[in-house]
């Protein structure tokens, strides 16, 4: 397997904190990736400086080989690095339908057209229709996002993400806050990405982990504490001490309390 | 698009190929998404009632030409303001720099009002284009004093060059020449003291306005802004360059601003101080907040009411205008304005959904 997106001695500073410590990560092609660790184990920090909303202290970060540590975000995103927000990013005001054809004409190079409306395009239409029936949003197509169900919502974050044709797409807790019930249609829709996506997973829920990823990384205190397939890392008993032993109730009350 | 199938079992059949476009041209999604850009009634009704209200108005040209430039005025903030959600308290600075680029083109270049108004709309958006840059960073409270900077910079500046502006006199005496029209070997209209000429031509530069406007919200572009508004953060995350689409914004809006001060100039033959002043930022703001935003028409309905309100409150008592206004605002923002059109839901008990 081949390395799609790389880091290496990643460091990101807030003032004495070392949030991001020394970091060397490789996601290979196709990866099931998945990022986890006790709270404040700067996980999200991490994603911010993979997709170029923080900028890195020192270390470098290589895209197929290419430098892209100073490369601005939405740069990134055109380039494959794509990313969903623990917290819903959503456009409140459009509906989902408006959204996605937005984040499709991007990357179809027609979202600087302003004489011709965003409608009149049958390519767009027709990629948005594949998308709103793989994230199950087909029936809240013209309703304002603001309005939508908080499943849904969640659901349109991975949409607006996946329409962006990602490489790599970087998951940050894409169940957090959503009611147990929810969750299983968020869990399949994840399931069913398509292979040749690399997908690199911060998650707090240690089924879904642990199901649906086949590398994982732990972080602690910015530093990568230990790395290896589900197997290994379910089993060894310093991740448990770490992060399953203190970081089960922990976590899920985290993830509560994002929603 | 990926090729891989759509796992699970998906409601809608993925067209696996651009031949399956042509399908899908009719299918829900497809039409949802035609259906954002399509003609509304009201819009129609609108478009028909601005040459109606010529003809069947002769008498009120004067005052539905200032409504129109006013209308004109605010349809520029509501881009810039509803649409990307950059807010201003100096868009006069444009309005202003119209006018007198527009007077200034007619007392010493050609009295040609077509071409004058080519060039203040120019103008316009290159000062629109040179000050975006002041815009792109900040919290909302630096983007209302850097506008409001510029405005005052620009009015002092027209105020000291006087042997240019004519200063604290305003520049008097601006004589236009006929309105041809282009293209034709009509006859030239005179600009008249019924101001009929003039409220014509206001009228078409604000239907060319609002019409190349409507395609442009509607458009790509257009949604690109509105999710910038909503979200900056988002937006980069999905590709666009947010600084970029400002600056495309703010030139665009900036020359609709000068058209409508070029038009003010033109069409009273008179350039004053008064056109860069507060009052004139603030009361475009007002139009819009009274008319709604966000929705490219709001700056006209606004218009009509503001204008018509200061009409009618002036001839009632000239003194106390400012104060009868403030009440109807307050009222306004208090009851909300989707209430305030639908008075027999005032006294409903609302009922909890």
């Amino acid at each position: 397997m081949s390395t799609v997106l790389a880091t290496r001695s990643l460091v990101k500073r807030f003032g004495g904190l070392a949030a991001t410590n020394d970091v060397s990560l490789a996601v290979e092609r196709g990866a099931r990736h998945a990022l986890i660790g006790p709270n404040g184990a700067g996980k999200t920090t991490l994603i911010n400086l993979l997709t170029g909303v923080l900028e890195p202290t020192s270390g470098t970060i290589t895209l197929d080989g290419t430098d892209i540590t100073s490369l601005a975000a939405h740069l990134r995103v055109r380039r494959g690095v794509v990313r969903t927000f623990q917290i819903n990013q959503l456009f409140n005001a459009l509906t989902p339908l408006s959204s996605l054809a937005l984040a499709v004409s991007v990357h179809q190079g027609t979202s600087t057209r302003w004489w011709r409306a965003l409608g009149a395009d049958a390519a767009v239409a027709a990629e948005c229709e594949v998308l709103l029936a793989r994230f199950r949003l087909a029936d809240v197509i013209d309703q304002p996002v603001h309005s939508l169900a908080y499943g849904k919502r969640r659901l349109l974050e991975i949409a607006m993400a996946f329409a962006c044709r990602p490489r790599v797409l970087l998951l940050d807790e894409p169940v957090a806050g959503v009611p147990e019930g929810e969750r299983q249609e968020i869990f399949e829709t994840i399931d069913a990405l398509p292979a040749d996506v690399s997908i690199l997973l911060i998650e707090h829920d240690m089924d879904l982990v642990f199901n649906f990823a086949k590398t994982v990384t732990v972080l602690v205190n910015g530093a990568v504490f230990a790395e290896g397939d589900v197997a290994t890392i379910s089993r060894d008993p310093r991740v448990k001490a770490v992060y399953l032993g203190e970081g089960d109730g922990n976590g899920a009350a985290g993830a509560g309390a994002h929603g | 698009m990926s090729d891989t199938p759509v796992a699970g079992a998906s409601p809608l059949p993925p067209p696996a190929s651009a031949s399956a476009s042509a399908a899908a041209a009719s299918s829900p999604v497809a039409r949802s998404l035609r259906g954002y850009s399509r003609w509304r009634w009201w819009e129609l009704v609108l478009f028909a009632a601005l040459p109606l209200s010529w003809l069947l108005l002769p008498g009120q040209a004067l005052l539905l030409n200032e409504i129109a430039i006013v209308a004109l005025f605010a349809i520029s903030l509501d881009l810039i303001l509803g649409y990307a959600g950059i807010v201003s308290l100096g868009h006069a600075a444009f309005f202003g720099f119209g006018a007198y680029t527009a007077a200034l083109f007619a007392k010493n270049v050609m009295p040609d009002p077509i071409v004058g108004l080519a060039v203040a709309i120019a103008a316009s958006a290159a000062l629109g284009l040179a000050t975006s840059v002041l815009i792109l960073r900040g919290s909302d409270l630096t983007r209302l004093m850097v506008t409001l900077g510029v405005a005052s910079i620009l009015y002092e500046l027209a105020n000291k060059l006087d042997w240019l502006t004519g200063g604290a006199d305003g520049l008097q005496g601006v004589v236009m020449g006929p309105l041809t029209v282009p293209f034709t070997t009509l006859k030239g209209f005179d600009f008249d003291l019924s101001g009929r000429t003039a409220y014509a031509y206001t009228l078409v530069v604000l239907a060319i306005v609002l019409f190349v406007s409507r395609r442009l919200v509607h458009s790509p572009f257009g949604t690109s802004l509105q999710a910038l508004r909503d979200n900056r953060l988002r937006a980069a995350s999905i590709g666009l360059s947010v600084p970029l689409r400002l600056v495309a914004v703010y030139t665009y809006a900036g020359a609709i601003a000068g058209a409508a001060g070029a038009l003010l100039a033109q069409t009273t033959g008179f350039a004053s101080l008064d056109v860069f002043d507060f009052h004139r930022s603030a009361e475009v703001l007002l139009v819009l907040v009274v008319g709604g935003t966000g929705y490219l028409y709001g700056g006209i309905f606004g218009a009509i009411v503001f204008k018509l309100l200061h009409d009618l409150i002036a001839a009632w008592t000239p003194q106390y205008w400012n104060f009868w206004l403030g009440l109807f605002l307050v009222v306004l923002v208090l009851v909300g304005r989707e209430r305030f059109v639908r008075p027999w839901t005032w006294f409903r008990v609302q009922r909890k959904q």
